[in-house]
């Protein structure tokens, strides 16, 4: 169960990168959790206790046949289903560039969560940088497929982007994981550049948060 | 299973309360005794007792869930699309259970059954039975059974309550819980709705104090299913039904009579509701409703009434149901998580209104099919 899952979730580099981070034993909120194979891994080869939030009924349907609790939910709102620091990790992968006011929703995800994980397509990769400098259009690329009028990636950023909206909300940001090609070296030595995305672990700066 | 040959059943009475020590115990203070419970089983129970699912009816439902009674039946029974072997709730793996509530008039003890006092039907001194006087009787049937603990209760409607009365009142008692296009309290909107259909029964000359004879029309409680069946089907499910169509009329006949393919609609509904429900049963059963509230004990916080809970939930309303809306299963959603319950939530896109719990058979009987599913093997891995 726990290959299958992993094999799944091989195309998400993001995800298997979160996986490591997120200790055992926990309890784990995923923002837009998709058909809930992440949960899915982490509840089986962690023992996490997961709740997932998704807006898609298709994907709710697949979750409910994963296995795992799912709520629909829109991100758009607040979380006031759930109390302070109630989750150990919360998890927003490839979510916050979706929603009308990222800025609100990361506030809500350290209010919630102990701690976050969050990753993000990062628009500053050279790729994206070439397309619009070269060709004066929005970029497509394999990590951003749509044209500019019918993405829902409404809230594209970049690396720097996201470490600018974090100091401004008083966020901590742990760690910093940039994940690119090429084994990974352009990328770490320039993640703004060479990293199609990024994982960053994060949370409030508030006190009365223990490791 | 072919489409052609019928999955026979067979109805059953559990009979209970014949002594003062076992009577049942109501709400109101009073006893109720000799109480008979009418219901059905189907499917095997497991040798560990693992697969028991118990579904629990609405408003004008019965103990008669799937199948048919005889071969020349003309119609299996209300949930035959979502309960049957292959089915999605499928008795080929479930022991499935489905029983009449009290107050009812489908074989379970109602105001229409003989009061063992008098001799005489109750009628109108049948005591006020609350949901959970419903919820008891059926724990006696539990114990009747030999089951042990249920795999799930489903339920939609007036079910879905009696499944959230369970789960507060009996909660080592179930692996789960269905609650479909129901609330944790009943809405001022739908108790104003039951308050007309029961003055439109009380008014009626013909109901005689509840001791109306069989033969005469009950005209108060056509009005009353009337009415209530609005409330079941939503504008647009109407417009897609009916339209502005004529029946049996080419043009308006600038009288009163009926004109509307939806007049002729509800007016066939309400009739044909008057030929097998009891005018009184009806009282009896929307006043259930109107009393629900499992947030009362708590001085009205839902969360921490809901706090005994210790099963997991699948929670489904629909997006046009307007007498239950979403925003009453997203209040039960929302306290169950304050608790930290394992609870899942789908308001299924639907234009059917409430009666979209009958009907979303689809989408609705994979959600639970594979809900059940998971369940069982999370207790057979155990």
């Amino acid at each position: 169960m726990v290959d299958k899952l992993k094999k799944q979730l091989a195309a998400r580099p993001d995800i298997l990168v979160m996986n490591e981070i997120i200790p055992p034993d926990c309890r784990v909120l995923d923002l837009g959790c998709g058909n809930g194979a992440f949960l899915k891994l982490l509840e089986q080869e962690k023992n996490v206790r997961g709740l997932g939030i998704e807006l898609s009924q298709e994907k709710i349907i697949e979750s409910i046949n994963t296995g795992i609790s799912v709520v629909h939910g829109d991100l758009n709102n607040n979380l006031d289903f759930a109390d302070d620091f109630s989750f150990d990790y919360v998890v927003v992968s490839n979510t916050l560039q979706e929603v009308e006011r990222p800025d609100h929703l990361l506030r809500e995800v350290v209010r919630v969560g102990k701690k976050a994980v969050v990753s993000f397509i990062n628009f500053g990769h050279v790729k994206t940088r070439a397309q619009l400098l070269l060709k004066g259009a929005m970029p497509e690329t394999d990590n951003l497929p749509h044209h500019w009028y019918n993405t829902p990636n409404i809230h594209l950023a970049t690396i720097r982007d996201f470490r600018e909206l974090c100091r401004l909300l008083d966020i901590r940001i742990i760690k910093e994981i940039p994940l690119g090609s090429n084994g990974n070296l352009p990328a770490k030595m320039f993640p703004n550049l060479f990293a199609a995305n990024c994982v960053f672990e994060i949370s409030s700066n508030g006190s009365g948060i223990q490791e | 299973m072919s489409e052609n040959t019928a999955y026979l059943v067979k109805p059953r009475d559990f009979l209970f309360g014949e002594s003062e020590d076992d009577a049942l115990e109501l709400d109101c203070g009073k006893k109720l005794y000799s109480v008979n419970i009418r219901y059905e089983t189907y499917g095997e129970l497991l040798p560990d007792g693992s697969n028991a699912v118990l579904i629990l009816h609405a408003l004008s439902g019965d103990a008669h869930v799937c199948g048919r009674h005889s071969p020349d039946d003309r119609k299996p029974g209300w949930w035959d699309e979502m309960v049957g072997p292959g089915k999605p709730i499928d008795t080929d793996k479930y022991f499935v259970v489905c029983s009449n509530v009290i107050g009812g008039c489908s074989g379970s003890t109602g105001p229409r059954s003989l009061n063992p006092r008098t001799g005489k039907r109750y009628n109108m001194d049948f005591p006020v039975i609350t949901m959970a006087d419903m919820v008891r009787a059926q724990k006696r049937l539990m114990e009747h059974l030999k089951i042990k603990k249920w795999l799930s209760l489903v339920g939609g409607s007036m079910g879905g309550m009696q499944a959230l009365e369970w789960a507060i009142t009996y909660p080592d008692l179930m692996e789960s819980v269905i609650p479909i296009a129901t609330t944790a309290r009943l809405s001022p909107q739908a108790i104003a709705f039951d308050w007309v259909g029961r003055e439109a029964i009380l008014t009626d000359t013909n109901w005689r104090d509840g001791n109306y004879s069989e033969n005469s029309e009950q005209k108060g409680l056509s009005i009353a299913r009337m009415l209530a069946h609005i409330t079941y089907l939503s504008d647009e499910s109407m417009h897609h039904k009916f339209g502005r169509e004529l029946q049996d009329t080419a043009s308006y006949s600038f009288d009163f009579k009926r004109n509307f393919a939806v007049e002729s609609y509800l007016e066939y509904q309400g009739r044909r509701f008057t030929e097998r429900f009891d005018a009184n049963s009806y009282l009896y059963i929307t006043r259930a409703n109107d009393y629900f509230d499992i947030s009362a004990k708590a001085g009205g916080e839902l969360a921490k009434a809901l706090e005994p809970v210790k099963c997991r939930f699948l929670v489904v309303s629909f997006s046009s149901d307007w007498l239950f809306p979403a925003a009453q299963s997203v209040e039960l959603v929302k306290a169950l998580l304050k608790n930290r319950a394992e609870v899942s939530y789908c308001d299924i896109k639907s234009s059917y209104g409430h009666d979209a719990f009958l009907l979303e058979a689809d989408t609705l009987g994979k959600m639970i099919s594979d809900f059940l599913r998971n369940r069982l093997e999370a207790v057979r891995g155990r």
